[in-house]
């Protein structure tokens, strides 16, 4: 077992040697821009960007031609919200998002807000969801687009997409969903599940970083976007500019590597989570769960480990790469804003670690991840005020804090 | 973010861990900050009432690392003060003893409240 152990694979994945190995050539011998329509180099490209494109959509049940290549997730976001918002501003003004979107989403959304639009945040209850029949009643006859993530990079909370998208299409709203964090790793078909667009990342599915992917659907309905990025009219004119043509190989690759593997490697991800859940739980008391623990990314734990800030807990267990919703890890100094929306109070979303297990992590680590993180807490609840103080039966909440 | 070598220090081997009676008459207990805030500190002190040096000191503190170092430090430095001495100790003196970065400078502060709300509650018992 090589340290540092990483586990923090919300964030990024590692690119699959499989992944690097189908990107090399086209780095220096298939070097070719994949708009050159006069000379091999240039067909070769297009070749190559094709077949990803198949295998991108394949991976979500979609029709090549559908599949916009972007730069990542984010400007794949900014695309769906922005792009049907400009194209459909004769229809309507209103947006419907939620509380614990991704930052692309809500920046996106609050960008538009000055410009006049309306948006509506949804919130979700204390296990993560979104309740359906506030969006029905979100729903206006100015409302062009409902956008809600399928699952939470935070807490891993996977929400009923089929009936949002359901919804949506009762009401002829367009629906988008960032699927980032769910492509490649829960069965995700835009068919099936209603969706008219979605975001897609190559560096989150053992892929390249860089490079990422919007869904548009071409029919019923047919969506329309107004570029964010103008040009040369790359990508059907929805995104223009030159391929990044080894990334989006890379791209195809993980998406098929993630589309064979997806049954085998979801359930190896998910009994090393229950693995890592159940030893933790067994050891120390006061865990609490982020989040549904059912409807849930196989791969994804968030937990708080009451009376041991974050930020100390992670400088106890460096050798582990996770991450924690403790302020003093981001550089806003606020707590996580998705755990705050769950209704988790700040003391303890001060001790939540994120736990994200991937592919290529073992059992062996697993255990250690766990050895480590128990004795860590174990000795920082020794040094805790707070626990003591719970340990002598004083109820914290009515203590008067002198910061307070 | 990169801790200094006396953070860790104070991280993986903090002075003065524990606790003392807080009824005793000759020991003063602060606790400040909020668990809302990501910080607590309980700093006690055990003080001879004839010549007012503290004998001993103890620390718990909920934070992070550099909170629990700042804490750590602040019982080593008052250790053999007198409440005088104690009380001339600066926020600024931990943050450059610890090379603590400016977000982290919050953990310095409480801990020089920490040793001040001890004092404080010392000489409330001894008014």
């Amino acid at each position: 077992m090589k340290l540092p152990i990483y586990m923090d694979n919300h964030a990024t994945t590692p690119v699959d040697p499989r992944v690097l190995d189908a990107m090399l050539p086209y780095f220096t011998d298939r070097f070719g821009n994949a708009a050159s329509r006069n000379h091999k180099f240039g067909w070769e490209a297009e070749e190559a960007v094709e077949e990803a494109r198949k295998n991108i959509a394949s991976l979500i049940g979609a029709d090549p031609r559908e599949i916009v290549i972007t730069s990542g997730a984010t400007e794949s976001d900014n695309l769906a919200v922005k792009g049907v918002a400009w194209m459909y501003r004769e229809k309507g003004d209103h947006i419907i998002t939620c509380v614990t979107e991704h930052k692309a989403i809500l920046d996106s959304c609050k960008h538009l807000e000055k410009d006049g639009y309306r948006v509506t945040f949804l919130p979700v209850d204390n296990k993560g969801f979104v309740d359906l029949d506030d969006l029905r009643k979100a729903i206006t006859d100015k409302t062009v687009l409902i956008t809600i993530m399928t699952a939470n990079n935070e807490v891993g909370v996977i929400q009923d997409i089929k009936q949002i998208g359901r919804i949506a299409r009762e009401r002829g709203v367009l629906f988008h969903t960032d699927a980032v964090q769910a492509a490649g790793k829960i069965p995700f078909n835009v068919n099936e599940m209603n969706v008219d667009i979605a975001s897609l990342s190559a560096h989150k599915m053992y892929g390249p970083k860089g490079v990422g992917a919007l869904y548009v659907r071409r029919r019923n309905p047919r969506v329309l976007l107004t570029p964010v990025i103008d040009g040369g009219g790359h990508e059907r004119g929805m995104r223009s500019g030159t391929l990044n043509v080894p990334g989006i190989v890379g791209f195809g690759k993980a998406a098929q590597i993630a589309r064979d593997e997806l049954a085998s490697e979801s359930a190896e991800m998910f009994r090393m989570r229950e693995r890592l859940r159940t030893t933790l739980e067994r050891e120390l008391d006061e865990l609490y769960i982020n989040g549904d623990l059912e409807k849930r990314l196989p791969g994804n734990l968030n937990m708080s480990f009451a009376y041991v800030e974050g930020e100390s807990l992670l400088m106890g267990i460096n050798d582990i790469a996770v991450s924690s919703g403790s302020a003093c890890t981001s550089a806003s100094l606020e707590p996580s804003y998705v755990l705050k929306a769950l209704g988790v109070g700040e003391d303890l979303a001060h001790t939540s670690i994120r736990f994200g297990i991937g592919r290529f992590n073992t059992e062996e680590e697993v255990d250690y991840v766990a050895n480590r993180v128990i004795e860590t807490v174990r000795r920082l609840r020794d040094l805790s005020p707070l626990y003591e103080m719970a340990k002598e039966g004083i109820d914290l909440k009515s203590v008067h804090w002198a910061a307070e | 973010m990169a801790y200094s070598d006396k953070v860790i220090d104070h991280y993986n081997n903090p002075r003065n861990v524990g606790a003392l009676a807080k009824e005793d008459p000759t020991v003063g207990t602060g606790l400040v900050g909020a668990p809302e805030c990501g910080d607590v500190m309980k700093l006690q002190i055990k003080v001879n009432a004839e010549t007012e040096v503290i004998e001993d000191a103890k620390f718990k503190t909920f934070g992070c690392g550099s909170a629990i170092a700042s804490s750590s430090l602040a019982t080593e430095w008052v250790k053999g003060k007198t409440l005088a001495e104690a009380l001339a100790i600066k926020n600024t003196d931990i943050v450059k003893e610890l090379s603590l970065p400016p977000v982290k400078i919050h953990c310095s502060v409480l801990a020089e409240d920490a040793i001040k709300a001890a004092i404080t509650d010392w000489k409330k018992k001894h008014s």
